[in-house]
């Protein structure tokens, strides 16, 4: 024991040298078709905090990645939409699990982006987390709510059933990064469809993390691809693109949301058009059933008797 | 004077004469540097085409494609609609040109035949037992004369790739040269399967050999093995064609085929046409691309180029 103060000089050097490890910083990726590339076009822009302080460079993505995002919503969306609703649900509540797991990072990319106190960020990630949950219960649901049998005045079976409307592009809301996020991404794939989803230009850094995320959550590659830039310069080819069913337009002003409404209306998108939400609250099924089609069937019954149905 | 010349070009009548002579000559020509190739052909492919550029490559590309289907399930119906696209690929833009040919197995050459009846579209047929080509000589030739009989425009023939291999190059040359006379005036594509020859010498070889026995068109493959058309080996083609020109006067067309799917591939390959063979091959008469589901790519390019949106595979047809 008497030769503690001898070592306290040492380890404290020591201690030093392992502080002059190098910083290894994130390089913040797209996620697009299951993978992580960068901008097409080889361009990023600086992120900061809420006070200026520069925290990353994420990736700006051109019309081109645009593109490459829609290829990959509509190779993925035959397998997704034909998943059983179960397995949809499955999948939905495992991402959940994976976010439960990597809550603190999320917490802290919430607060640093937003300027928001741990306690805070904390409870926006906790409200994310529980919205996939409560989304992933719907897959299975939604479909005795919405569709259903219909009566009819004739000797047919009368089925309504909801259908996935295809490839959706999402606005993701700009104040609120991971919370609006995720309100609005969780709805669209929950029925079925694919989504391309245009993050806050402010702070995508929560959305390219939760790209890690649904990777390693059995999502399919490209049912849900994640691009970040400006906004304006992403939405418009995607407003116009004759291969998207749908926009969601969340995250835009009302300037942008009038000329993409107006882009979107040449092949008959659905549009979802920005209204004030409050993402804390329990969401209900609106944006569920907005990019939801419904499919009637008419199917005969077989010949009637002279006493009604044979069924 | 006599008309009915050898096949070959005249310089190198004495190269055909027997077997050895003629393997003498083909293992005579220079060895192909693998890495070489492979570099000129990728760095080719970096060349950025836009504008109006893009728009004549597009229009160009459709042109050359020979829209083909080779299943064993198709039927008259489906070579009907075939036609009927190859004629207007675009049916709300008639301003989009036809496509070179049609390409089916010689049974459907009727059907196909009275699908572009007066179009000026070419109908294309494989035979010698396409695509294995393993079958009798008498064989091979007979289904070459039902093609032509039926009417083709163009006979898509596969080289005997055993043979080949095995170092019978007279046998395949003697091939060649009686299917090129079943064919008579219809124009005759030699099909190598470049994915099965193994090495880039022997694809060299192989052009040489189609080229020697009177082939109006070399082709790289069937679209049936795992290695279809590459930028590579259409290089070493184009290389083949110009090199065969220079010495003989003869010009003889390339056509990749298999695996070329995008506009992006497509556009390579004219830049590699261009910038190899030469802008004499940028006609659909010297160079063709084999394919099915190029053309909807090729489609969906142009209304972007049109429109400025985005197009989907709603807008072109489902094969």
């Amino acid at each position: 024991m008497s030769d503690k103060p001898k070592n306290t000089g040492k380890k404290t050097e020591q201690k030093a040298e392992q502080n002059q490890r190098l910083s290894v910083f994130k390089t913040y990726k797209l996620y697009v078709g299951g993978k992580f590339p960068r901008s097409e076009s080889g361009r990023v822009y600086e992120v900061t905090d809420s006070k200026g302080q520069w925290l990353a460079n994420a990736p700006r993505a051109s019309r081109k990645d645009a593109r490459d995002a829609v290829v990959a919503a509509r190779k993925a969306f035959g397998g997704w939409s034909g998943a059983t609703a179960y397995n949809r649900g499955q999948i939905l509540y495992r991402v959940a699990e994976m976010l439960e797991g990597r809550r603190d990072q999320f917490v802290r990319e919430v607060a640093e982006a937003e300027g928001l106190p741990k306690s805070r960020a904390a409870a926006q990630v906790d409200a994310a987390i529980d919205r996939w949950v409560w989304y992933a219960g719907w897959t299975d649901k939604i479909a005795q709510v919405v569709g259903g049998g219909n009566p009819v005045a004739g000797p047919y079976f009368n089925l309504s059933s909801p259908e996935p409307t295809g490839v959706v592009t999402v606005l993701a809301p700009q104040e609120s990064s991971f919370l609006g996020l995720v309100s609005v991404l969780a709805p669209v794939i929950a029925t079925g469809n694919t989504a391309v989803v245009i993050a806050s230009e402010k702070f995508p850094l929560p959305a390219l993390s939760l790209g890690e995320v649904l990777a390693t959550s059995d999502v399919p590659g490209g049912v849900v691809n994640i691009l970040t830039g400006g906004t304006a310069e992403i939405a418009a080819p995607l407003a116009a693109h004759q291969d998207v069913n749908a926009i969601d337009l969340a995250g835009a002003d009302e300037a942008l949301a009038k000329e993409l409404e107006i882009a979107a209306a040449d092949n008959l998108k659905r549009v979802v058009r920005p209204q004030p939400v409050d993402y804390f609250a329990t969401p209900g099924i609106d944006r569920l059933t907005a990019f939801l089609e419904t499919k009637t069937v008419w199917h005969p019954t077989g010949a009637l008797g002279a006493s009604g149905s044979s069924y | 004077m006599p008309t009915t010349a050898p096949p070959a070009a005249h310089a190198f009548t004495d190269v055909t004469a027997s077997d050895s002579t003629l393997r003498r000559f083909l293992h005579g020509l220079p060895g192909v540097d693998t890495v070489g190739l492979e570099a000129r052909a990728a760095a080719l492919g970096t060349r950025s085409i836009k504008t109006t550029a893009k728009a004549y490559a597009i229009d160009l590309a459709i042109s050359m494609v020979d829209l083909t289907t080779l299943e064993g399930a198709d039927t008259p119906g489906k070579v009907r609609a075939l036609g009927a696209k190859a004629v207007h690929p675009d049916p709300t833009d008639r301003t989009a040109p036809t496509t070179a040919a049609v390409c089916v197995y010689p049974d459907m050459v009727a059907a196909a035949k009275e699908a572009v009846a007066g179009s000026g579209v070419l109908v294309a047929s494989v035979a010698t037992a396409f695509p294995a080509g393993r079958a009798a000589l008498d064989v091979k030739l007979a289904d070459v004369r039902d093609a032509v009989a039926a009417g083709a425009d163009e006979i898509d023939m596969v080289i005997d790739r055993g043979a080949f291999l095995a170092g019978r190059y007279l046998k395949v040359y003697d091939e060649i040269v009686a299917v090129k006379e079943a064919s008579g005036a219809a124009r005759l594509k030699v099909i190598f399967e470049t994915g099965e020859l193994s090495t880039y010498d022997n694809i060299r070889r192989a052009s040489w050999l189609g080229m020697l026995a009177g082939a109006d068109f070399i082709k790289t493959s069937t679209g049936k093995v795992a290695v279809n058309a590459t930028p590579a080996n259409t290089l070493l083609m184009l290389e083949a064609v110009r090199d065969f020109r220079a010495q003989t006067g003869i010009q003889v067309g390339v056509k990749p085929a298999g695996g070329i799917r995008t506009t992006k591939d497509a556009v390579k390959f004219l830049v590699l046409v261009n910038e190899t063979a030469g802008t004499d091959w940028l006609d659909n008469h010297w160079f063709r691309f084999g394919a099915s589901s190029l053309l909807n790519d090729l489609l969906m390019q142009r209304q972007k180029l049109a429109t400025g949106r985005y197009s989907g595979p709603d807008y072109v047809t489902v094969d």
